[in-house]
């Protein structure tokens, strides 16, 4: 069985349209940006020219409509999603900032100038985004935000630092939430204003062919038009994030079928004690329990986008497909590295690269730890971290 | 400029190609089934010469029922409509049948200018159906092409060989085959997808298109396949030790090969 997800015939779920996207997403990828990531994990970079390829493929906002988006549906994003974290998590961050978190953000809460002025480059590549909402001192709590955000004349200027910014050192256009007399407040700030820089953090252990940055805003003085005009409270960052979440339960999913299928392929052709790795009573357990969890996960990835297109998906919902896929995913990942013993450890192999990417993605965009006090809330109707 | 382009649905050159035991016929349900690679480059050709000219791509499949994936990858490209051939009958057809089906089915077209095809499929590889469509439509072929340009009412084409490059040349309607080396196929877009299930795909059988049902498949067939065996698993290399000649004799087996 080539593709682990065949064991429920998961594509049997999916309709032609939704095949044939998956497909031309695994197909450019296959060409275009597998045979390069392991050099950019190594490296810790990411191109910038990879941001117009995928603006061309027109997987950058893919689930929007208008203003240069394709407009697929919830599902099909989805798909891009697992495609693109099967390759490696950093481009899948890249492809949901741009799209779930600068692109949305713009896209939900902007005015029709912001829209036409920084959406269709956004969707080409031309442009790169990042959100800044996550600061040195608030990452669980963002409510507790420092960065603000005062009115001069008819102007704004802001102060603060937002930290852990992906795509943050890579951004044309950052989306900045602040503080105001009124309430959080979104904001539109293009690189090269004065008093905003960004600086990006090396010496990261995971998430390596990413860009993640801290923005700094010092004085940062914004025109009017600068804000984004329907944001008017913390629910239209955390609106964003769940736009975010949603393509993540679909990407743990690809990163755990890419470990797992590396595993297969190695214990097929593995031989110790005369026969392959994948004949050992041992190794066929670890092998068919983690394809009853990627296909698991795919099932609840699939009931969701169900539940999204319908507009009933609830925060708590995504909670629960957050923490388990990436929970499910990092455990695969793990697992897979020890049937490929010693060369598990190679950059060759992707089980490891993948599991220390999921390190990321298993705290951001809200922590397992802080996804089941969302559970724990719906279920109890008591909220244990307010 | 109207340009119908054919395409074919071939068993994936990934997956183990089989013929099945009763008929010799190609076994479709081992192996995954994919539009040939040869043809997303025919479609590519045909979409470019549409951007610079204008008119109307269409894309004709003969095959089984699923062959529509092939045809919906072609239109997710960008082609406008599909004519798509399906009838059992048409199991076991040899080139000269398919040609003859082909032609019957590109004169539902109207008003076509040019028809491309890929220079051979990588399930039957006879390589022969552009020529033979050719002579029965009565149109020059420009076959075996790396590189086409249309200019007015003329065709131009390179054609490389192994004692060169001919460049050829002929006058609208015509035939044209295309190689490996004639472009990089697109992805198709996203949006380019969604469109493709809207657009027109009529299906036809071979009575619809006044062919008589024994002048194809097997028993219309001129060829017949008598036995097929499994390629002989790859034996042992030669091994050349080098005492000091080691280049020479290199050298002796490739000309031995005809590769040098």
């Amino acid at each position: 069985m080539q593709d682990p997800l065949q064991l429920l015939d998961i594509p049997s779920l999916l309709s032609d349209e939704e095949r044939d996207i998956q497909a031309t997403v695994a197909a450019f990828l296959t060409d275009n940006v597998r045979p390069r990531v392991g050099r950019w994990f190594e490296e810790g970079t990411l191109p910038r020219e990879l941001a117009q390829e995928l603006g061309k493929l027109g997987v950058l906002g893919m689930h929007l409509e208008g203003y240069g988006c394709a407009g697929t549906s919830a599902l099909a994003y989805g798909l891009a999603c697992l495609e693109l974290e099967a390759v490696d998590s950093g481009i899948r961050s890249f492809v949901s900032v741009q799209g779930s978190l600068s692109m949305y953000s713009i896209w939900k809460y902007g005015s029709e100038e912001q829209k036409q002025e920084w959406l269709p480059r956004l969707a080409a590549g031309e442009a790169i985004g990042c959100f800044g909402l996550t600061e040195p001192d608030f990452g669980s709590n963002p409510s507790g935000m420092r960065t603000r955000a005062v009115r001069d004349g008819s102007d704004w200027v802001l102060d603060g630092t937002k930290m852990w910014i992906t795509n943050g050192g890579l951004a044309d256009v950052a989306t900045v939430w602040a503080r105001t007399e009124e309430g959080i407040r979104g904001f539109l700030v293009p690189r090269g204003t004065p008093g905003f820089s960004t600086r990006n953090i090396e010496h990261k252990l995971s998430m390596r062919a990413s860009v993640t940055s801290e923005l700094v805003l010092e004085a940062v003085r914004l025109p009017e038009s600068a804000q984004l005009p329907l944001a008017t409270s913390l629910r239209a960052p955390l609106s964003c994030l769940n736009e975010a979440r949603f393509g993540i339960v679909f990407g743990a999913v690809g990163a755990a079928r890419d470990s797992l299928q590396a595993a297969l392929d190695y214990s097929g052709t593995r031989i110790q004690f005369d026969k392959p790795i994948a004949a050992f009573q041992l190794t066929q357990r670890k092998l068919a329990s983690m394809a009853v969890q990627v296909n698991n996960a795919m099932l609840l990835a699939l009931h969701l986008a169900k539940l999204k297109e319908a507009g009933t998906l609830k925060p708590e919902q995504i909670s629960a497909g957050k923490y388990n896929n990436v929970e499910a995913a990092i455990a695969i990942a793990r697992e897979s590295r020890t049937i490929l013993g010693a060369n598990g450890i190679s950059l060759e192999y992707s089980p490891l690269r993948h599991a220390n990417n999921l390190e990321s993605v298993l705290t951001y965009e809200g922590t397992s730890d802080i996804h089941l006090l969302s559970i724990g809330h719906a279920l109890t109707g008591i909220a244990s971290f307010r | 400029m109207n340009i119908v382009v054919l395409v074919k649905q071939v068993p994936d050159t990934w997956s183990e190609r089989k013929l099945t035991d009763a008929d010799h016929t190609l076994d479709r349900e081992s192996a995954d089934a994919v539009l040939d690679e040869i043809n997303e480059r025919a479609v590519e050709e045909a979409l470019q010469l549409q951007e610079a000219h204008g008119g109307e791509v269409t894309v004709i499949a003969m095959g089984p029922d699923r062959a529509t994936d092939a045809i919906r990858k072609a239109l997710s490209m960008g082609a406008d409509k599909a004519i798509h051939v399906s009838d059992e009958a048409l199991h076991g057809s040899d080139v000269l049948a398919t040609a003859k089906v082909l032609a019957k089915a590109i004169g539902t077209v109207e008003n076509v200018d040019l028809v491309i095809a890929g220079n051979e499929a990588t399930d039957g590889r006879a390589g022969a159906v552009p020529a033979i469509l050719a002579e029965l439509l009565g149109l020059p072929q420009v076959t075996q092409l790396r590189k086409v340009t249309v200019e007015g009412t003329t065709i131009k084409g390179e054609r490389e060989t192994d004692e060169g490059v001919a460049f050829l040349e002929a006058s609208l309607p015509a035939v044209v085959s295309v190689t490996e080396k004639i472009n990089e196929p697109r992805y198709p877009s996203f949006k380019g997808i969604m469109a493709a299930k809207k657009k027109p795909v009529s299906t036809v059988t071979v009575a619809d298109l006044g062919i008589d049902a024994s002048e194809v498949g097997l028993s219309g067939a001129y060829t017949q396949v008598l036995e097929a065996a499994p390629k002989p698993p790859r034996s042992a290399g030669q091994r050349v030790e080098d005492g000091g000649d080691g280049g020479s004799k290199i050298a002796e087996f490739l000309v031995g090969q005809k590769l040098i």
